[in-house]
């Protein structure tokens, strides 16, 4: 029988390994991501894992190593970490991509230093945006362990083959409980075959080498033919990048279908989209403080939506044309800032709507930083403002920001300084 | 200590197909041959950035008959553990040797926090260092295991100001069950400490430091690759030893080298190596002091 | 790349994958400026019959060298470093100028 427990976000990510019988996990605490190395740990000892090995190895980046080399010999692997800890295996990561892996990763999402902060803010995530990897999000604690069963469903995929992130908030969800149902493990078994090794070092039969130097163009090599170049590999995670998007749908159907939860699509969520004028686009915690701001505004007669991106990587440029063709205003609310320019979420969502037939306004705020508190009402207000403002598609020469305490720093206001 | 090797002992296939991108009397390669040939099929080998990519060739095809996986410059050794943590969890690791080669670079520098961390977890693997001692691969720049008073291409003036690091020791300091410090150019040694080594497979891991010299980076003709080897053993410079479960014994070359007067003078390593060419009589005196002080600390733990 | 060894899934998607092939960078003996001569009249191994020295198998960095009666060289990928004809305790081998007279007996 499926268990309905109540969890923090990081154990409902251990929770997941266990449901997805991950055979080994390589990990190195860091907060806020440390509990689901403990948890998994706790599994292990407890011999609630059988045959699965944690390395406990001793930095990010020997982590990520080690997983990416047990994916290659044959196992299904699990990693996790957070900020500068993200930051520490970022040599690695396209290295996963590369070698065509499929590696799962949660992030639990932490501001990048300096200076230090250990609270939520998604830089760390979208600093990772162009390694070739499938990035989604989590809104909540249930969403976490679906994502992960999702993520290795969908890193498998022979057409597919590629390392996935799922990220959720630090703290917001990392430590915060919430009910979530553990699926039986022969239930996830139907929806998650065991993983069919693609590189598998250990068949001696055909031996191998993995990721070695590779040439501009490709060499012959005689009774094998023409071997790939650098270029034909990286043209070849691109397309595959594209194709998971329709897999992922596809495995997003077949999850609600096995376990009766969805998710919008598998790629964005909507809330009160039908009938909307104005829409807000977010993700995770945004997303999840943007459904009271919906609410809040429905109530003021605004008809507002929200669309909640679930998966970042690959960017569903289509499905994001499809949803806005009939709105007028788009507000986004971006907990990063892609610095010197504006919000990434914002800047994407321009990109991907450029010269669609009916373009709406597209306004981008910043907001949370670090960790600083997002309410509803800021952004509700945060929509109001937008739909006073004319021409807001012009080239923004300042970004917004809403939730600044500048008026507490009455020296720099006194100095006219930022 | 191990068996002697008698060359029709070895096995005679070759587990390193000819025809590689390595530079001709790369020593390193002739290691890697003996290294293969002890280890035998059932190897997988983890690579970082290093010559040693270069030997496993570009893409499409490669030279080495084993499974290889090549990883970032500072990762080989996690990239073991993951090989052996896999192995184990598909049930495969009794019949599999997981060996992790590295340069000097990736081992004494860069690599250095993996291959302590490994240590640490008593990894069921064998760690290589093949010690050119300087980064070869991109230019011959000095690393931490570059001789004292050698010119590099970022010592090109001066020569390095410090020794280097006796790796050995830093391995011993975690408590390994088997450290050995070998040379290409005795091969039959070799050959047995890497058989030693695998044979003690289940008693974590097992470090094996080799001398690999080359030729375009210490300066010398490509057809002295094996001599230039012998006279860093006989002059004393590269004492050959393994500590087993912690007791130190010389190896058969350098067993008599306890005595000073049996070494031959190190001007016979130094003076055929352009590396050594700016070397004052100041920086030849430290070398030998340097030489002296590594034998008063062996002979204090060795049985004479 | 298309062989019966390799893996189905590598001819739907890309993966960095090598299989072991003879002359990885090509016939390396093309690299050789000095060729290794072995005078079997002076071979040790030839004279006795019997294997008791193969040093020039054992220090050979490419593995060229057999470990027969008589040895032989593979020239398509012998680099000519010139170690065994350093090695030779017998003084057997000789290095001959590439595209010299000598150096081309047949």
């Amino acid at each position: 029988m499926p268990s309905i427990k109540l969890l923090k976000g990081n154990h409902a990510a251990a929770y997941a390994c266990k449901s997805a019988r991950v055979g080994m996990v390589a990990a190195y605490p860091i907060t806020p991501q440390s509990p689901v190395v403990e948890k998994i740990s706790e599994f292990v000892e407890a011999g609630e894992l059988p045959g699965t090995e944690f390395v406990k190895v001793e930095s990010e980046q020997s982590a990520i190593a080690a997983v990416i080399a047990a994916s290659a010999t044959g196992s299904r692997v699990f990693t996790a970490s957070s900020a500068n800890g993200l930051a520490y295996m970022h040599e690695l990561l396209p290295w996963a991509a590369g070698t065509r892996l499929p590696v799962v990763l949660c992030i639990a999402s932490r501001a990048l230093a300096a200076p230090w902060s250990v609270w939520t803010d998604h830089a760390d995530v979208f600093a990772t945006r162009d390694c070739g990897w499938i990035t989604m999000f989590a809104e909540n604690n249930q969403e976490i362990y679906d994502t992960v069963l999702t993520a290795y469903r969908v890193a498998e995929d022979p057409n597919v083959y590629l390392p996935a992130f799922c990220a959720y908030d630090g703290y917001i969800l990392s430590h915060t409980l919430m009910p979530v149902q553990v699926e039986d493990i022969e239930k996830v078994d139907q929806f998650l075959p065991p993983l069919k090794h693609h590189i598998n070092l250990t068949d001696f039969e055909h031996v191998k080498g993995v990721g070695p130097v590779t040439l501009p163009d490709p060499p012959d090599r005689g009774e094998y033919g023409y071997a790939p170049g650098y270029f034909e590999f990286r043209f070849s995670m691109q397309r595959s990048l594209e194709h998971s998007l329709s897999v992922i749908k596809q495995a997003h159907k077949e999850f609600s279908e096995i376990f009766g939860r969805s998710y919008g699509n598998g790629v964005y969520k909507t809330y009160k989209m039908e009938d909307a004028e104005v829409a807000i686009f977010a993700v995770m915690s945004v997303a999840a403080e943007s459904r009271l701001a919906v609410d809040f505004l429905r109530e003021k007669g605004i008809k507002v939506g929200l669309v909640s991106l679930k998966v970042f990587r690959p960017f569903p440029s289509e499905d994001l044309r499809e949803i806005f063709k009939d709105i007028s205003n788009v507000v986004v609310f971006d907990r990063e800032i892609g610095y010197g320019w504006e919000g990434v979420l914002s800047y994407e969502l321009k990109a991907a709507l450029y010269k669609s037939s009916t373009q709406p306004d597209i306004k981008g705020y910043i907001v949370g930083l670090g960790g600083r508190d997002i309410t509803y009402q800021q952004i509700a207000k945060g929509v109001q403002t937008a739909l006073t403002m004319e021409s807001v598609n012009e080239n923004p020469i300042q970004t917004d920001f809403i939730g600044l305490q500048l008026d507490k720093l009455q020296f720099l206001k006194r100095e006219g300084g930022y | 200590m191990v068996k002697s090797v008698k060359i029709m002992d070895i096995p005679e296939e070759e587990m390193i197909l000819p025809g590689t991108r390595l530079c001709p009397s790369c020593a390193p390669q002739l290691a890697y041959r003996f290294i293969l040939k002890a280890l035998g099929p059932k190897t997988i080998v983890a690579v970082p950035a290093s010559c040693m990519t270069v030997v496993h060739g570009m893409q499409g095809a490669t030279p080495v008959k084993v499974p290889v996986l090549n990883t970032t410059f500072e990762t080989v050794a996690a990239s073991a553990s993951g090989i052996v943590a896999s192995l184990k969890n598909l049930g495969k690791d009794k019949e599999v040797t997981v060996l992790a080669i590295a340069g000097d670079g990736g081992t004494v520098d860069i690599g250095i926090q993996g291959l302590s961390g490994a240590a640490e977890r008593h990894t069921d693997m064998i760690f290589c260092c093949y010690d050119n001692e300087a980064y070869m691969n991109t230019g011959i720049q000095r690393s931490g295991s570059t001789p004292f008073g050698a010119i590099t291409t970022t010592t090109p003036i001066d020569g390095k100001l410090e020794h280097k690091k006796n790796m050995a020791m830093i391995m011993e300091a975690h408590g390994l069950s088997y450290i050995a410090t070998a040379c290409a150019s005795y091969p039959l040694d070799l050959y047995a400490k890497f058989v030693k080594a695998k044979e003690m497979k289940g008693e974590g891991l097992r470090y094996i430091h080799v001398l690999a010299p080359c030729p375009p980076g210490w300066g010398f003709d490509n057809k002295l690759a094996i001599e230039i080897g012998r006279l860093a053993v006989k002059t004393g410079f590269w004492p050959m030893f393994e500590i087993i479960r912690g007791k130190m014994e010389l190896s058969k070359e350098s067993r008599r080298l306890i005595d000073p007067t049996k070494r031959k003078p190190l001007e016979e390593y130094l003076q055929p190596q352009r590396r050594f060419r700016k070397l004052s009589p100041e920086q030849k005196q430290e070398l030998e002091n340097y030489v002296a002080d590594t034998w008063n600390t062996i002979a204090k733990r060795v049985d004479v | 790349m298309e062989d019966k060894n390799y893996p189905q899934a590598h001819k739907k998607i890309l993966a960095s994958i090598q299989y072991p092939q003879i002359g990885e960078a090509g016939k390396t003996g093309t690299w050789r400026t000095m060729r290794p001569l072995i005078h079997e009249d002076k071979c040790i191994v030839v004279k006795t019959g019997t294997h008791n020295c193969h040093l020039c198998w054992l220090y050979c960095p490419e593995g060229v060298v057999s470990r027969t009666i008589p040895p032989t060289i593979d020239y398509d990928y012998c680099k000519g470093c010139g170690i065994c004809a350093q090695e030779c305790p017998h003084n057997a081998i000789e290095r001959l100028e590439e595209g010299g007279a000598k150096a081309c007996p047949a």
